[in-house]
């Protein structure tokens, strides 16, 4: 039985919060949300405080029903589980397995390759073409796989995990593109850095 | 139906996922090699792409589909063949399956994969994936002090059993201390004794080189 609202902890740029806001919304659930803001302070998510919460120092994170779950995927999943209606997988099981596919080609294969702290491993000057790289890469082959799978949406006509993985991801194409766009004249890398760096957090 | 067909490169720890989860729920199969490193890397050949768009593996074609993503694959077979079981039957405990999976397979893998230390350049690989590594089992190994019993979460093999041998095979190749991780490596240890780790294991695959075999 739930004790308390649900608390969110989320950064309002994370894509990977995003997602788990989506579901809450779509399955109608009351939140609180703790903001964790990933470049003030050296990045909240650094804090003891936080760390102890969620050993991955990374949001979201999602306290609900006495435990506490990382990774947004499996935060989504246990949703699903939970609090079954309206329903965010269909229920034939090649469909599920589409589903799950679509996302983790967007949660493993795309996101991860350029946020936040990757961008700060690759170095200022890398940052633009990894990241293009990165979501040009996996864009390409989401593109051809929705050839067979889409409906309106990802898999079909009902909106499912898949499409709370792809809107947040084509936002972050789209800010990567514009920062772009901005700096597309005489530019300081400086600038455009710091724009990749916050659109990518 | 057709015998199941697994794309599998024998040193991919995504496909030795796969492959576990084959082994422990009896399901026989045929294994297509994709090489990953020769002819250019056969993931790339139109053949395979059309099949795969990812250009990744593994990709398994049963029951009339073919599936890309290891835990999406693993979490099918789970569905349509449930025994013997993968994923506890609590909410709960699934939960922090599908965590500790994540962590490993969104967390930790991609950073030191293939085609992203190619990006990095060779003077930067083995910091960079030692990096990607340590940061991944610094926070793993904080969980399981909550989570583990026998294996990751209870003591049952779930599916993020099934991701840990793959990833702990590496920390050999990119020389990363263990010393931190006593619950990582006895948990590791147990699982390899265990006989899908161990027919699944890179040593024994078709593909497997003659000086790689066991």
């Amino acid at each position: 039985m739930q004790v308390g609202k649900p608390i969110l902890y989320s950064y309002f740029r994370s894509s990977c919060s995003w997602r788990v806001r989506i579901a809450l919304a779509l399955k109608n659930i009351d939140y609180e949300t703790v903001a964790i803001n990933l470049t003030k302070d050296g990045g909240q998510q650094f804090s003891g405080e936080f760390q102890a919460l969620n050993p991955m120092k990374q949001v979201p994170a999602l306290k609900i029903d006495g435990i506490t779950i990382g990774q947004s995927l499996a935060i989504i999943e246990y949703l699903e589980e939970t609090r079954p209606t309206p329903r965010l997988l269909p229920w034939d099981p090649k469909k599920r397995a589409q589903v799950r596919m679509v996302s983790d080609l967007i949660a493993s294969g795309i996101q991860p390759l350029q946020n936040l702290s990757v961008l700060k491993q690759v170095g200022q000057e890398n940052q633009l073409t990894w990241a293009q790289q990165a979501i040009t890469s996996g864009f390409n082959a989401l593109e051809q796989i929705l050839q067979s799978t889409a409906g309106r949406y990802c898999v079909g006509d009902e909106v499912s995990m898949a499409d709370l993985c792809l809107a947040p991801q084509v936002a972050n194409a789209d800010r990567v593109k514009k920062s772009h766009e901005i700096n597309s004249g005489p530019h300081t890398w400086g600038t455009e850095r710091n724009q990749i760096v916050s659109s990518n957090q």
